[in-house]
Parts: structure tokens; C-alpha cells; sequence
């Protein structure tokens, strides 16, 4: 018999901490997103995103949340979740073949013609849009899963970045499911 | 359809539901439903605090299985419910509490008496709900109804603003309850069955651990039946009490940190528990990494969150307990075939164990009073048959120890949330389900201070409810960790200007007593149990007396003092497989000759 727990959210032996991208069906109702978020905050987690929108189904609204945890203890906050009477369906896409979107928009200088024809080609090769433009800046947009995203801004880095607001990342599983690779793109 | 106003639609929907009697406490918010509620059948019990309405609407629940009913007012009305329903979700029971809030247009306003309840006690519930509008209320008491009752039954609020009380709607009452995501699983797997029973016929030394679950569901004769077929000895949670005939020649009695001996070293020898109903609270499994080591578990639960939580467990069975135990004993038959002699064997250690470290106490005639004395006695000049409700403490622990609960329903005690103040008003609650029952509620001299208002309720409800105090002068479960664990530094738990209890008694119009040596004591449970009236015993009672065994936090189950240090019996600890010593509790007890283990 393995005996794991611990009281209160510290970490125990076995497994690491890892993130986990939960999709979580809800009944689309005042005060459900606070359920499930004071169910999490109530463990003593840190949401690392969090993205909600109604779905298909006006009734339903699908709560996308990161979350970094050992297996332990995301089994356990994925059990409580669907104990919600709001929760509908819990979906870690951690586990599966998933795709991820997030919209980033990010002010970089750009005084320079050096630096603002670079930044063009930057935007050209991530599929960035310009959506405001100054003397001394380009305002951009960019989508894309979290990898794209910390390429794209580890490089804008460099010409300096002014402000950056983020949406929280959005997930849909593939139609194909691989047997393995868990791993979102 | 006709037309009704909400707050009439509220009574009708309470009436439907078989609601028979509400406990609470009026107020500005609610004041247009209590002027209906007069004319209905339905009673209303006013408490003296919106927590002891809780309580009592607990109480009620917990002694009948039926949903308790409460209601209060907004704003602190609604904020003194809080512990009251975080105390009923902790244990499964099912409470619904109906408070008052401001008109809808005022939600927001920092109104008078406005406070954000369903923010508040969305972690202390099961599920809450705000209504806003009055067409929507009769869908939504019936699902706060179905919701308290179904699955792992738990607290509800529904909170009412006083516009939607006051609206008009067409009132038809839903006859089912769509909630799409709400499908509580009660039906256990057949395969995990399977297992479950084959584990159970090869076992040699099983052992049940039953809980909460085994009386809420309604689990106790199946328990019985099963235990019986198979020889299995059972050990009862705080919670579990009497879910299991106490005086069963198969009852180990309480595990856990104030368990029997013979119940911890069950767990800590057994090779399969069967948990039924039983979370493993930490105050039952004691320091994890020592539980239960060469145990494999079968674990029944309607919650699929309470599996796997604490501990990894071989088969989990999420069903209803009852269900699941018909299913277990129908898989395994009229003939198991269990091993006897090893099953013998096994008993016979549980025997010795029991024989080596039995609950006990001595108590000198002429010494001073002992509290596991007078609980003895309560249990002997009530036949074992009385309701017994407590508040937390020392005075909990020796009732669940010697009060021996025979029936399911029968000890009322808050275990999860242990709160000080549950018993007077549970006590009123059980009293008003079962009038003519003996209903007795435990206190120490803290705990009953906490809703001692509630005196006032039992007499203007004439209800005979007996409150026995035992006052040791102090917060006796803290000053007893103080005494075996902080140098007998008794901060802030020495109650020496406690009031006269007899006479407070007497202020709110009940009988009082008060005895300090053991043929007082006698006396006055004759007189106070003969008094057809409520009454109030004091027991003056040794304030060094502890609560023993105990494992000290953050040790195994069966690393218990058994004793004070100092006393006889507190010796190195009985040699079954070295239990004082975690480090001479190798591998090597499953090895031990199965002759009661002793050296």
C-alpha cells in the first residue's frame, strides 16, 4: 500500500509537479466560475491561466485553466471539480492530443529603420499583425500555442518590449488522437 | 394555476417536501414568510441563535435521516449560519438553510443587513443558490432538497431576496429534478464486487472500518449480516457509532486517536480493511506512513473525491454503501468457506489485545468524581437506549468510549468540524423528531456555554431534553495536551469562574442538579431522568483525569499512551510487535505466532 498525503497542498514524494491544461464544461449560470476557482484557491494553487467563453450550447461555458500540480494532486482537484453540481465535464488535455491558442498583444520599440524592418520580418515569419503603429513603436498582435509565444517574445525581447497584455490560453482536442505523445502544440 | 406570492410558494414547496418543522430566527427579510408560515402545519422551533438553529436542524436530521429545515434572516442571520453548515457538510448531513436577503436592486448596496452569503459559504456547502425571481423558486427548492439528500448528503443554502418572497408567480411544483452535470453513482461495479469479495473470503485478518456512510445510508443491518457471514470484526468512526451494535460480540469499538487498543492494533495487524462509508479522517489513521501497513483496502464511498484522497487504496467502490455491502453478500454467498482457524486465531489476538489495554478507569466511592464514571451510569440507568448528542471535548471522547450505541441515529456528535456549542442544540433537534425519547446531551463546562441560550428554546418547547455537564473546570481536551505535551503550562484553558450551572439552570425555568461524588451522582441521573421535564445535571468532576488511549499527533495508531505518565499501565508500551517503538515495528509483527501476539 502506498500512503502519499500530506495535510495541505505541499508537495510529497513521488511524481513532480506538472502542468495541466484542464477543459471544464460548466453550466453557463452566475457564479460558477467563482465555484471553481474558489475550489482551487481554497487548496492554496495558483491558476497560471485561465480563459472562459460560452460554447456552442449557449446553457454551457467552457472554463480553459492551467494549472501546475503533482499527478496527486490534480487527480484530486479534477475529482472535486466534477463534484461541482455546476461542473459538467472535466477534461485534463494534458493526458491527450490537444491544440492550445492564446492572443498576446505586445508593444515593442521600433525607433530605427534597422529595427522596424527586422520587426516586420519577425512578423512575417510568426504571423503577427500590426494593429498600431507610432514613431517609436509597433503595437502587435500575435496567436499561437505557448511555445510559438515564448519564441516570438523571447525575440522581440531584444528591441524592447514597452507592454504586454495576454489573453489566457484555449484548448480543443485534436479530432486524431494519437496513442502517446501527450503534448499540446 | 393560481397565482401565489414567494412566500407562499417557499411553504408550499417545504410542505411538499415533507417538511414538518423549520427551526430558525426572524428578522426584517423574512418576516412576511413566518406571517405565512403561522397558518400552515408546519412548526417552527425559534432558537435562540441562528448557529443553534443549525445545529438543531442537524440534530434533526442526523436523529431521523430526513433533510433539516432552518430559517433566518439576512445579513447576520445569514453569517451565523456558517458553522452550522460547514459542521453538517463535513459530516454528510443533510441541512437546508433558507435565509433572507435584501431586495434584488439593493444586492450590492452595502443595504442594511446585506451580506454576500452565497459568497460566503460556497466552500461551507455542498452547493448554494441565490434565487432571482419568484417563478424560479419552487425549481429551485426542489433542487436544493434533492441536492442536500442525494449521493454524499451535505448542507444547502438557498438564499432568498426579499422582493422575490414579496413577487407573485404561477405555482406548479416540479415533479424531477434535470441537472445535467448532478448524477450521483450508487450502483457498484460488478467487477469491483468481484474482487472485493474474493479478497474478503481469503483474508485472514480483515477488519471493517465503518463510518458515517454505513448510518447514512441506511447500511447497518447489511453490515451485521456481512460481518456475521464472515467472522469479521468491526471498528465504528466517531461518526459510524452505532452503525454497528456496540455490545456485538464482533465490535472493536472507536479507532483512532482516542481508540480502543484493541482497534487500533486491528487496523495496524490487519491484512485487509474494508472501509465502508469512512473517509480516514486523520484523527483515524493517525501519522500516515504507519497506517495499516500490510493492509490491502477495499473502499466503499458514494464520493469519488474521499477515494484515493488520504491513501492509495487496492479496490475502490464508489456506490452506495448499502447497495454495495447487498451486492458483497450476495457475491459471496451463504457458504464463504473462510479459513476458520486463521480467522480464530485472528480474533483471539483482537482478544487479547482487548484483555492487555481495556477501557478503564477506578473509581475511588470515596475519591473524587470520575467523568467515565457518570457516563457509565448514564448508560446503565438509561438501559443504553438514549439519544446521546455531544459537544467536543474530553466529555466526547469518554461518551463515545463508554455510552456503548446500539442503533444507527443513536450519538449525535459533530466530528468533522468538532464544534463546541453542536450539542444543546442538536439535543433540541433530536427531541423535537423523537419526543418521547430519552435525549441527553454530553457537555463539558466549556462547551455548553457556547449555546447555552438554547435553554431558553428547550423550555418554551417544553421539550424534556437532560443536559449533562461535566465540569472539570477547564477546556479539558487543550489542558490535556498541555498536560502530556506543553511542560503543564495551562494557558487559557482553566475555567474557574464558571457560573452556578444549577442555578442558571433554574433562571431559565429547568430542574438543576449538581454532584460531586459517585452516590450523588447516582442519585441525581435517577432524579433528573424520572423528571418528566428538561434538566440540567452538573457533575463536578476530577479536572486531572484525562482521555486515554492517545496517540499523540503525528504518530502512528498504535504508538498509544494508554496511561499517565507515572500511573501503573503507562509502562513501556505492551510488547505486541514493540508498538512503543516505530523502530522495532519491523515487517516482521505480520510473523509474530498467532497466539495473541503477546511475548
Amino acid at each position: 500500500m502506498i500512503v502519499n498525503g500530506t495535510n495541505g497542498p505541499a508537495e510529497t514524494q513521488g511524481d513532480p509537479p506538472r502542468r495541466h491544461t484542464l477543459a471544464i464544461q460548466v453550466d453557463n449560470r452566475p457564479g460558477v466560475l467563482a465555484r471553481v476557482t474558489t475550489l482551487i484557491s481554497g487548496r492554496g494553487f495558483n491558476i497560471d491561466s485561465l480563459s472562459v467563453a460560452e460554447t456552442m450550447d449557449p446553457e454551457v461555458s467552457l472554463i480553459t485553466l492551467i494549472i501546475t500540480g503533482s499527478p496527486r494532486i490534480i487527480s484530486q482537484i479534477i475529482k472535486q471539480l466534477r463534484k461541482l453540481i455546476n461542473v459538467i465535464k472535466v477534461t485534463d488535455l494534458s493526458e491527450m492530443d490537444y491544440v492550445e491558442r492564446q492572443l498576446i498583444m505586445v508593444r515593442v520599440k521600433a525607433e530605427d529603420q534597422d529595427s522596424r524592418s527586422e520587426i516586420m520580418r519577425l512578423c512575417k515569419i510568426f504571423r503577427a499583425k500590426v494593429i498600431d503603429v507610432s514613431l517609436k513603436s509597433f503595437t502587435l498582435e500575435i496567436t499561437g500555442g505557448s511555445d510559438k509565444m515564448a519564441a516570438a517574445l523571447s525575440l522581440l525581447a531584444g528591441f524592447g518590449i514597452e507592454e504586454q497584455v495576454s489573453t489566457g490560453l484555449t484548448a480543443m482536442t485534436r479530432s486524431f488522437q494519437q496513442k502517446q505523445a501527450p503534448k499540446g502544440s | 394555476m393560481t397565482k401565489l406570492s414567494g412566500a407562499q410558494i417557499l411553504i408550499e414547496c417545504w410542505k411538499k417536501e415533507g417538511v414538518e418543522v423549520v427551526f430558525g430566527y426572524p428578522g426584517a427579510a423574512t418576516v412576511e414568510i413566518h406571517h405565512h408560515l403561522e397558518e400552515s402545519p408546519i412548526r417552527f422551533v425559534l432558537c435562540r441563535h441562528e448557529q443553534a438553529a443549525v445545529h438543531a436542524a442537524d440534530g434533526y436530521a442526523r436523529s431521523t435521516g430526513r433533510p433539516g429545515v432552518v430559517l433566518v434572516t439576512s445579513g447576520p442571520g445569514a453569517t451565523n449560519t456558517v458553522t452550522g453548515l460547514a459542521g453538517a457538510n463535513m459530516d454528510s448531513v443533510p441541512v437546508v438553510v433558507f435565509s433572507g436577503q435584501v431586495a434584488r436592486m439593493l444586492i450590492g448596496n452595502d443595504a442594511f443587513q446585506e451580506v454576500d452569503i452565497v459568497g460566503m459559504t460556497r466552500p461551507a456547502t455542498k452547493h448554494n443558490y441565490l434565487v432571482l425571481s419568484t417563478g424560479e423558486l419552487a425549481q429551485t427548492v426542489k433542487e436544493a432538497f434533492y441536492v442536500a439528500v442525494s449521493g454524499r448528503p451535505g448542507s444547502v443554502l438557498v438564499d432568498l431576496p426579499k422582493d422575490v418572497i414579496g413577487g407573485e408567480a404561477d405555482f406548479e411544483y416540479p415533479r424531477k429534478v434535470a441537472l445535467r452535470a448532478y448524477r450521483p453513482h450508487l450502483t457498484p461495479h460488478p467487477r469491483q464486487i468481484m474482487k472485493a469479495a474474493k479478497l474478503l473470503v481469503s483474508a485472514e485478518r480483515p477488519v471493517v472500518l465503518a463510518g458515517g456512510g454505513v448510518i447514512s445510508s441506511g447500511a447497518s443491518e447489511e453490515l451485521v449480516g456481512l460481518a456475521e457471514a464472515l467472522e469479521i470484526p468491526v471498528t465504528t468512526t466517531l461518526m459510524g457509532l452505532g452503525g454497528f451494535p456496540g455490545s456485538h460480540r464482533l465490535c472493536l469499538g472507536m479507532p483512532g486517536m482516542h481508540g480502543l487498543y484493541r482497534a487500533n492494533m486491528a487496523l495496524q495487524n490487519a491484512d485487509l480493511i474494508l472501509a465502508v462509508g469512512a473517509r480516514f479522517d486523520d484523527r483515524v489513521t493517525g501519522a500516515l506512513p504507519g497506517f495499516a501497513k500490510q493492509a490491502a483496502i477495499v473502499h466503499i464511498d458514494v464520493d469519488t473525491t474521499s477515494i484515493h484522497k488520504i491513501l492509495d487504496v487496492d479496490i475502490p467502490l464508489v456506490a452506495d454503501a448499502r447497495q454495495a455491502l447487498m451486492a458483497l453478500t450476495a457475491e459471496i454467498g451463504a457458504a464463504p468457506g473462510i479459513d476458520a482457524a486463521a480467522r480464530g486465531a485472528w480474533l483471539g489476538r483482537i482478544a487479547a489485545w482487548h484483555a492487555r489495554a481495556p477501557l478503564s478507569y477506578s473509581q475511588d466511592p470515596e475519591g473524587p468524581l470520575l467523568p467515565q464514571f457518570v457516563i457509565e451510569a448514564l448508560y446503565r440507568r438509561t438501559q443504553g437506549k438514549a439519544v446521546i448528542c455531544t459537544e467536543v471535548g474530553q466529555h466526547q471522547m469518554w461518551a463515545a468510549q463508554f455510552y456503548h450505541c446500539e442503533r444507527p441515529r443513536q450519538f449525535i456528535s459533530s466530528g468533522g468540524l468538532g464544534v463546541m456549542g453542536f450539542g444543546l442544540p442538536a439535543a433540541i433537534g433530536a427531541q423535537v423528531a423523537s419526543p418521547t425519547a430519552t435525549v441527553i446531551d454530553v457537555a463539558g463546562d466549556g462547551s455548553i456555554l457556547m449555546n447555552v441560550q438554547e435553554l431558553a428554546t428547550v423550555f418554551q418547547e417544553s421539550l424534556p431534553v437532560k443536559v449533562a455537564v461535566l465540569n472539570n473546570g477547564s477546556l479539558g481536551m487543550v489542558r490535556q495536551w498541555q498536560d502530556l505535551f506543553y511542560g503543564k503550562r495551562y494557558a487559557a484553558t482553566i475555567l474557574s469562574d464558571s457560573p452556578d450551572f444549577v442555578k442558571l439552570a433554574e433562571a431559565f425555568g429547568i430542574r438543576g442538579f449538581t454532584a460531586s461524588t459517585p452516590g450523588d451522582a447516582e442519585s441525581i441521573i435517577g432524579q433528573a431522568l424520572s423528571h418528566p421535564g428538561p434538566a440540567l445535571m452538573e457533575f463536578r468532576v476530577s479536572p486531572t483525569e484525562l482521555v486515554f488511549p492517545m496517540v499523540p499527533a503525528g504518530k502512528a495508531i498504535d504508538e498509544m499512551i494508554l496511561a499517565r505518565p507515572g500511573d501503573p499501565g503507562d509502562g513501556p508500551e505492551p510488547p505486541d510487535g514493540g508498538a512503543a517503538d516505530p523502530e522495532e515495528r519491523g515487517p516482521d509483527t505480520d510473523a509474530l505466532p498467532e497466539d495473541g501476539g503477546d511475548s
